[in-house]
């Protein structure tokens, strides 16, 4: 198997779920590779050795630096075409899974997405694909070669195997439709600490907080516990906290070790964007509240109790 | 403007279910319009409503029976449907619809194709970026906001560390978010209207694809088993009496979390 990750990064880092499927694909049989596009990326891309990678393919040209897909698929077809890659693999994202989608058009090759897990089986390769809801497990696969795949945020974790990556720099050469569409104006992240994707402990906040200002029980917390926050659709859409943090079916999708959830239903909108989630802890003061029934931990009551203490003790547990 | 707008058929949300034969989704009963592709029709019609003229057409891949999910689309508004129906097609995966798609929609030639942010059934939000390869357009995903002006589509697409701006000329591909707009409901002079308005049903050959290259055969994806998601432990609920903080982290200390 020789196998090709994409490494999405963001401000001068790699993204965590690229490195964790990175790490996936070098503890599989046969040589794993890298790939990093963008401007300035150099340094980057080194770094990539110690995640699992014997090899990285860096395309480092300005015309390359936003974080647009279809230049991407341009670089990574012609890689996967000379190189003779059976296997490309991408962690989940905006960014990503549009050049997944995008790749597997080009060079006719199949696609899985939403992966938690990729194992040999019978000589076969064979992607675990959480379906309906999370409800049943597929056993999925592909009927040809190149094999291209989608992990869940937080599916892996990345791992440090200190190895040293060679670097091999590739040219850009785009088709003349893949640099029509533009960056105008580039997102900066919105807040300090960890992103939820890359977060190990995720505080989300539901309904239950009982309005905006309340969100600060679950960021102290957060901070308390290193951790990122991350909301419900509902207070989304009211405008609590922002869409970048919301979890479940119209938002982002989530397996962080431990999910704290305060004043959340768990509503199957939610449950199924963090159901895969190591632990699992619910504070709710409704005790028929459907996450009751999937949470590791459920206390029912009062959340505006509850946390300032929870947050007190954890932060004493630390000093 | 022309403005082509991708829709599918879903299982109604208590029928879903996966045949142990086929391992494929069950599409035998109830269907409904794909809500989200709702986002994408009333996005639509608004561009169609702002520039004051133009076409709003549907086009789909599925049964002969999702017409009733077009007819939902027609009556928001939409002017016209085309719905690819082939016995062939069944089980196409991304690959295979993705072309068969990209033929329906070079015959339709649109300025602006626009899709939904994910299919209700399988969580699909890939296709897109498929068919726009397959013609050679400029793609944008996660649209929260679009306009269109002096021949480009303007885009606030949301990702994972906030907004971006992108601007692509048209004709392009935009894959819009729920977030974009909230879809009308159907008037009932719409609902009347709908069976009346153009409809077209045609086979896979009839826009240019082999039946070889459609369905299991155009695909490059297999399902070679279904099984039970892997067991969560044992599920713990316990009242708050004064002590909930203390056993909470008890229970992390546990498990090493804190």
């Amino acid at each position: 198997m020789t196998t090709l990750v994409f490494l999405e990064h963001h401000e001068g880092e790699f993204v965590k779920n690229s490195l964790g499927v990175l790490g996936k694909a070098s503890s599989l049989e046969g040589d794993t590779h890298g790939v990093v596009v963008g401007s300035g990326v150099k340094e980057l891309a080194a770094r990539a050795g110690a995640h699992g990678a014997s090899k990285v393919f860096v395309a480092d040209d300005p015309a390359v630096e936003a974080p647009l897909p279809q230049p991407r698929v341009d670089v990574l077809a012609k890689l996967v075409r000379d190189g003779g890659y059976d296997t490309v693999l991408f962690g989940q994202s905006v960014l990503a899974a549009d050049i997944a989608a995008a790749l597997a058009a080009r060079l006719e090759a199949g696609l899985n997405w939403d992966l938690v897990d990729l194992v040999e089986q019978d000589g076969k390769l064979v992607g675990k694909r959480p379906a309906l809801q999370d409800s049943v497990y597929a056993d999925v696969g592909w009927s040809s070669a190149p094999r291209i795949a989608l992990f869940r945020s937080g599916a892996f974790d990345p791992s440090e195997t200190g190895g040293e990556a060679q670097i091999e720099d590739v040219a850009v050469e785009l088709e003349d439709f893949s640099a029509n569409a533009t960056m105008v104006e580039q997102a900066h992240a919105e807040s300090e600490g960890p992103s939820i994707e890359d977060a190990d402990v995720i505080v989300a906040g539901g309904r239950g907080l009982g309005g905006p200002e309340n969100f600060r029980l679950a960021e102290e917390l957060a901070q308390a516990l290193g951790g990122a926050v991350a909301a419900t659709r509902a207070v989304v859409d009211a405008g609590w906290y922002p869409y970048a943090s919301q979890v479940g079916q119209t938002g982002k999708t989530v397996s962080p070790k431990l999910y704290v959830a305060l004043g959340v239903s768990g509503a199957i909108q939610h449950k199924v964007g963090m159901q895969s989630s190591g632990t699992i802890v619910a504070i709710n003061k409704d005790a028929n509240a459907p996450i009751f029934e999937f949470a590791d931990l459920g206390v029912v009551g009062d959340l505006h109790e509850i946390v300032p203490k929870l947050t007190e003790l954890v932060r004493q547990r630390k000093s | 403007m022309k403005i082509a707008v991708c829709v599918k058929q879903v299982p109604e949300a208590q029928h879903k279910r996966l045949d142990p034969e086929t391992k494929r989704l069950d599409r035998s009963g109830e269907g409904a319009l794909n809500a989200f592709d709702a986002n994408a029709i009333e996005e639509a019609l608004k561009l169609k409503d702002g520039g004051g003229e133009g076409e709003v057409v549907l086009v789909s891949l599925g049964p002969e029976k999702a017409i009733d999910a077009l007819r939902k689309g027609l009556a928001m508004g939409a002017d016209r449907a085309v719905l690819v129906a082939d016995d062939a097609a069944t089980g196409s995966d991304l690959l295979a619809t993705s072309r068969v798609l990209a033929k329906a929609l070079e015959r339709e030639n649109a300025d602006l194709v626009l899709f939904g942010q994910q299919s209700a059934d399988s969580d699909g939000a890939v296709l897109w970026a498929a068919v726009a390869d397959r013609l050679r357009r400029p793609v944008v995903s996660q649209a929260a906001e679009l306009s269109v002006a002096d021949g480009k589509v303007r885009v606030k697409r949301q990702t994972e560390f906030g907004y971006d701006v992108i601007e692509a000329p048209l004709p392009a591909v935009v894959a819009v978010s729920d977030a974009i707009n909230e879809p009308r409901y159907p008037s009932l002079k719409g609902i009347m209207g709908a069976k009346k308005k153009p409809q077209e049903t045609l086979t896979a050959a009839d826009v240019g694809v082999d039946a070889s290259d459609v369905g299991e055969n155009g695909s490059a994806t297999v399902v070679y088993a279904l099984g039970e998601p892997p067991a969560r432990g044992d599920v713990q609920k316990l009242e708050d009496d004064g002590s909930a903080a203390e056993k909470i982290v008890e229970f992390l200390a546990g498990k090493r979390l804190v």
